[in-house]
């Protein structure tokens, strides 16, 4: 399998990496570009085993940072990541609430994806939109603040996109 | 009594200019600071700042001045301007709106930081979560090239300096400023020992300037405008104006500017409104989860970095989250604690180890499951991690633990004998 999807994805990798100067102090810009073009959103061996080699690097010296940061993952991930805060500020206005709507909504728990590939939710913690809380993002766009009852209507938007 | 209200300066372009076109910023004197800069010596730049008494606006409030001198007087001739925007700490968004409202100010402010130090290439390392910070950096740095604001012979002089923009990958620890150094390196952010400081040991070796994205978006003005205009803001302790991040139980959340010293109640009840109707200001987290609970008899005290020391708080990242009579301490400590626990980098065992037992401790005490000793075994904790702990990090976590069990004592006592509080069993409830 991870083979199969290493040959139809090799050109395209190399071609993100040759934009790229062979410098340690590149790694964590190559892991995000990597990890933009898997269409599963995460760093497979193959990308790590990429990065390394680029990079001149032992692959265990990119596990070692790999494993380090929260937004990286060495798991499939789904289309849209949902990054939900439980820092101080969301926890006293309602982060709990709402991460238990997400869950029931989704029909998972946090760290899990949809079976359908769909979502993955992710708790994390303070994303500085505190003016905002309880709040999240979904990919790269910010929401709040959010009561448990708006999560539907918020879904619905990014499962309508996929149809 | 000086009369308080907001006084924008570092926000005075934020919602009213494009922070996509160069040429809003350039209608506003943008860049004029630097061009001011151009004229004078890189020592004479450094001691306006020195002058101005601008102090740095990442949490410890070291003085610019000297920190720029450092690296002016290094023996290295490679030198490097790291801007830390890698804003972690919770309530703290301030960082953010200037990045997205005033792009070009921040730049500004590195280039006649590397004008004044000898460097000729600046990083700004922004948290990975802020993408839309790094598009308009990344759109303002090749704006302020093709107008020759950055790139080769700067505005026709012989200086030359670039900047590029770096994406952390979600680690608050990393804006620790040698963890900071080392994820730059490609390598995980473990926090270094200092000495030696980035200064004469920063971005691979070499002396390094590390200053927060408000510190920097200081420096035009002060340079356009010169170090005394800028001391008639603030304090003598603290000149200037601050950012202040309102969060919590206010009517109004959100950003303001005023001058250091603002007290604190005006900070709440007159720029955030005081809590929604019908509630009680129960407390202030002050500085971001690393600060201190203050109480409400304490609001008279003026937010600048000195007055905070005095009374044991800190002004940190300038972050003020406010919470009423509905909220619960030990359930909000608990989120600090969970908090630390999970922003912990691990290299160290006191915070390693010290963060995890203080999480569970504090389900001891919100379960009500024990008696005072639990409270006096969180303090030996966090008194092993003051003095044990390898970075700032583990070495603060004692105060918002102190500053909560000294001045909400009651709450934890009432946990300890009558059991968990419906906010604490409503918490508990996620696994995550
Ligand atoms: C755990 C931890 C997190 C920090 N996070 C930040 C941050 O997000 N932004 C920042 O500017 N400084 C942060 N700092 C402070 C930096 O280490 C450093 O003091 C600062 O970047 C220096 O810049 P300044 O002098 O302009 O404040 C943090 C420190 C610690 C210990
Ligand atoms: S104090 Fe905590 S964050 Fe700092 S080095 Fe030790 S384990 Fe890491
Ligand atoms: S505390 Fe949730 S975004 Fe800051």
């Amino acid at each position: 399998m991870e083979g199969r999807i290493a040959m139809e994805h090799r050109p395209k990798r190399w071609e993100i990496l040759r934009r790229f100067p062979r410098r340690r102090d590149q790694l964590l810009p190559v892991l995000h570009a990597l990890q933009r073009a898997n269409p599963r959103n995460y760093l497979s061996p193959d990308d790590l085993r990429a990065a390394a080699e680029h990079l001149r690097l032992p692959l265990a010296a990119v596990y070692d940072a790999v494993t380090f940061y929260s937004m990286f993952s060495l798991v499939p991930r789904g289309r849209h990541i949902i990054r939900v805060c439980r820092s101080p500020t969301c926890h006293l206005l309602g982060a709990t609430p709402l991460i238990g709507a997400l869950e029931r909504e989704l029909g998972i728990r946090a760290g899990e994806t949809t079976p359908d590939g769909l979502f993955t939710l992710e708790v994390v913690s303070c994303l500085g939109l505190c003016d905002r809380a309880p709040a999240l993002m979904i990919d790269e766009e910010p929401f709040g603040p959010l009561s448990p009852g708006d999560v539907g209507a918020l879904l619905a938007r990014y499962r309508e996109v996929v149809r | 009594m000086k009369a308080f209200a907001e006084r924008k300066i570092l926000l005075s372009n934020v919602g009213l200019i494009d922070p996509e076109r160069i040429d809003d910023y350039l209608e506003r004197g943008g860049y004029g600071g630097l061009r001011a800069a151009l004229e004078r010596t890189p020592a004479d730049v450094v001691e306006e700042l020195k002058e101005s008494g601008l102090r740095g606006r990442g949490g410890a409030g070291f003085p610019t001045g000297i920190k720029w001198e450092f690296v002016l007087k290094s023996r290295g001739k490679t030198r490097y301007v790291v801007c830390n925007a890698d804003e972690g700490e919770p309530g703290t968004f301030k960082d953010r709106v200037l990045m997205e409202g005033d792009p070009h100010r921040l730049i500004e402010g590195m280039a006649i930081c590397g004008y004044a130090v000898g460097a000729r290439r600046g990083f700004i390392y922004v948290r990975g979560e802020y993408a839309l910070s790094i598009r308009r950096l990344e759109r303002a740095i090749s704006q302020a090239r093709e107008r020759g604001f950055l790139g080769r012979g700067i505005l026709g002089s012989d200086f030359s300096f670039d900047i590029e923009v770096r994406a952390g990958a979600g680690a608050y620890v990393c804006g620790e400023e040698t963890a900071l150094l080392e994820s730059m390196e490609g390598k995980r952010g473990w926090p270094r020992i200092r000495p030696p400081f980035p200064a004469d040991h920063g971005f691979r070796g070499r002396p390094t300037v590390v200053n927060n994205v408000e510190t920097l978006a200081n420096v035009p003005e002060i340079v356009r405008r010169g170090a005394a205009w800028y001391r008639t803001l603030g304090t003598a302790d603290s000149p200037g104006t601050k950012l202040y991040p309102l969060s919590g139980a206010l009517t109004r959340t959100g950003l303001v500017e005023a001058e250091m010293g603002i007290p604190l109640r005006t900070l709440i009840f007159d720029l955030g409104g005081g809590p929604p109707e019908g509630r009680e200001l129960k407390g202030v987290l002050v500085g971001g989860a690393a600060g201190a609970f203050l109480a409400p008899d304490e609001l008279d005290i003026p937010m600048d970095f000195g007055s905070l020391r005095r009374i044991g708080a800190i002004l940190g990242s300038g972050a003020v989250l406010a919470f009423d009579d509905t909220a619960c301490v030990v359930d909000l400590l608990g989120s600090v604690l969970s908090f630390f626990a999970h922003e912990s980098c691990g290299q160290c065992t006191p915070c390693r180890v010290g963060t995890a037992v203080l999480v569970d401790l504090l389900a001891r005490v919100r379960s009500g499951n024990g008696d005072a000793s639990v409270l006096d075994a969180m303090r030996r904790v966090t008194e092993v991690m003051e003095v044990a702990s390898l970075c700032p990090l583990g070495q603060s976590v004692g105060l918002p633990v102190g500053t909560a069990l000294e001045k909400f004592r009651g709450e934890f006592e009432s946990h300890l004998k009558r059991g968990p509080c419906p906010r604490c069993e409503a918490a508990t409830e996620v696994h995550a």
